[in-house]
């Protein structure tokens, strides 16, 4: 039961996406989609597109995973196209429903504002799929850094979302054991409405919070006894390091912003 | 700095109330005069509440004592600027394998004291090698924790001491909540250390069997040092022991039933192997 628990949507892997500095892979997926809302042409976007594509067949992650990202923005995308075919005007007239009109102009908008979305979401996708949540989570706190200067512990942050991450599957395996328990006492976590089974959770919760605080107060002890102290500096056995295919990645992606920006594609 | 002193550790007239207890009504210790040497294996045994667990911390300046004083390797526990190098030399291994894993692989997780040492990545990454390799946790490296069994997480816990280079190794009933296998495991991989590296251990048990292996074995009772001695002496006073609500061995509990039954036992059995060979020798001689 327990090895079925994965953190965020990692998905393990070798390829260079993969191996990308996790710190470099947020800068550039930022160009990216500033370049994404840059881009008015379709040709653009279209390539993008298929970089996109490209480097999704690069990572070997199978692409269920990223249909499976995709699923959540399906609703905006059918609601955004419905609104562009409708009430965008401009172009000949492909469809009339009574005084409702299609356009070809709303075609045309509406498909490109899809595949803007579409193409945001896979280069997301491309970041969270191919980093592990850890790695996600000192590189952000990397360029949260800068507020550590109007007194944000922004080191200790990041020691307590790593700690979380460390947590998560055993809580999870608790939390399984506890409603066990209670089922094997009858208890019934799974009919009644809404409200019923939330209700039906309390018990369930209250002495799961009860065993993390005592987790947290054994864990707080164990990482004092090794030397752990707030505000003391700190190394890190991996420190990230950048190669020249990272900044060969961040080169390529401004280069597109640059020239999107200034050419008008 | 180097401790000339030939003791690892020494406790002088030492007392510990905790907050919000009367002081002279219930001391956690009290009068504690105890001297560790180097290389020592030391079990520490005691019903619950005894005062075990206080003493292990009041070792590794978890707490400072509220009378009399604690030297590790010459250094005060209450020596402020020097608690980190107090805590390197002994590291300490809780009860609960799953609450003194910090990170989210093992590497990692053995990493963690070297990275509060603010060593530089590549020494870290040695030392971790080095460690994994003497207790044969490399091929668990890069797992995560929870896919640990106990015995594991409790040796990942040790090596995340060993990678430190400790002077001693103290030991909070590490076995309390393992299998059979995961304590003979944990055993094994202290005496090792002990044999081989050295290095102290102060083991607090419930288990008189882990005790046996022991160099010296001290009994705390409501905050007091009660006996100390070879495990031979202290093992084998079965009236003691039952008195305290603890257990002697199997062998010594077997042997003094054997001897209500007449017959004739050599004092100091404490282990099975012996209890065995005397058992045999008096068939013998019958």
């Amino acid at each position: 039961m327990s090895r079925s628990i994965t953190l965020g949507q990692y998905f393990p892997g070798q390829s260079l996406v993969h191996q990308l500095n996790p710190r470099m892979k947020l800068i550039s997926l930022l160009f990216v989609l500033a370049l994404l809302f840059s881009l008015r042409s379709y040709s653009g976007l279209v390539a993008l597109f298929f970089i996109a594509l490209f480097l999704i067949a690069k990572t070997r992650v199978p692409f269920r995973y990223f249909l499976r990202g995709l699923r959540p923005v399906l609703f905006i995308a059918i609601f955004a196209l419905v609104i562009y075919f409708f009430f965008t005007s401009g172009g000949i007239v492909l469809l009339r429903v009574g005084f409702i009109t299609v356009e070809s102009e709303g075609v045309r908008e509406g498909i490109f504002i899809i595949l803007r979305l579409v193409t945001l979401v896979l280069f997301s996708l491309l970041l969270t799929l191919t980093t592990t949540p850890l790695s996600l989570t000192y590189g952000l706190s990397y360029f949260l850094k800068p507020l550590r200067y109007i007194g944000l512990p922004t080191d200790e942050v990041a020691m307590i979302m790593a700690i979380a991450l460390r947590f998560i599957p055993t809580l999870m395996e608790e939390s399984q054991r506890l409603m066990r328990a209670q089922v094997s006492r009858g208890a019934d976590f799974e009919s009644g409405s809404i409200f019923r089974r939330a209700k039906s959770l309390v018990p369930l919760i209250v002495p799961l919070f009860v065993s993390a605080f005592r987790r947290a107060d054994e864990l707080a002890l164990a990482m004092e006894a090794r030397g752990y102290r707030i505000g003391a500096i700190r190394t890190r056995m991996h420190e990230d390091t950048f190669f020249p295919r990272d900044w060969v990645v961040l080169a390529v992606a401004l280069v597109m912003l640059a020239a999107s920006l200034t050419l008008g594609l | 700095m180097v401790n000339r002193s030939e003791f690892m550790i020494e406790a002088r007239e030492l007392a510990y109330y905790y907050p919000g207890e009367e002081k002279n009504s219930f001391p956690a210790l009290s009068g504690i005069n105890l001297a560790v040497s180097r290389g020592e294996y030391l079990a520490l045994i005691g019903p619950n509440g005894s005062g075990k667990t206080t003493l292990l911390k009041l070792f590794n300046a978890l707490l400072a004592p509220c009378e009399g004083e604690v030297l590790v390797e010459g250094i005060s526990t209450v020596d402020e600027n020097k608690i980190a190098e107090v805590r390197r030399y002994c590291g300490m291994i809780f009860q609960n394998p799953d609450n003194q894993l910090v990170a989210t692989t093992v590497e990692e997780d053995i990493a963690f004291g070297l990275e509060n040492m603010a060593l530089p990545s590549a020494e870290i990454q040695n030392k971790v090698i080095a460690v994994a390799h003497l207790l044969g946790l490399e091929h668990l490296l890069h797992q995560p924790p929870h896919l640990l069994s106990g015995g594991e997480k409790q040796r990942v816990a040790i090596a995340g001491v060993l990678a430190m280079q400790p002077h001693c190794i103290l030991m909070d009933e590490p076995t309390a909540m393992l299998d059979f296998t995961g304590r003979r495991d944990v055993i094994e991989t202290v005496r090792g250390l002990n044999r081989d590296q050295g290095i102290a251990v102060i083991h607090v048990t419930h288990f008189p069997e882990e005790a046996v292996y022991a160099d010296r074995i001290i009994i705390l009772n409501q905050g007091r040092l009660v006996m100390q001695g070879p495990p031979e002496i202290v093992l084998s006073d079965v009236s003691l022991l039952h008195s305290l609500g603890l257990q002697g061995p199997a062998a010594v509990e077997l042997a003094a039933l054997l001897r209500e039954d007449g017959f004739d036992l050599p004092p100091q059995l404490i282990h099975c192997r012996e209890l065995v060979h005397s058992l045999c020798s008096l068939e013998r001689k019958s």
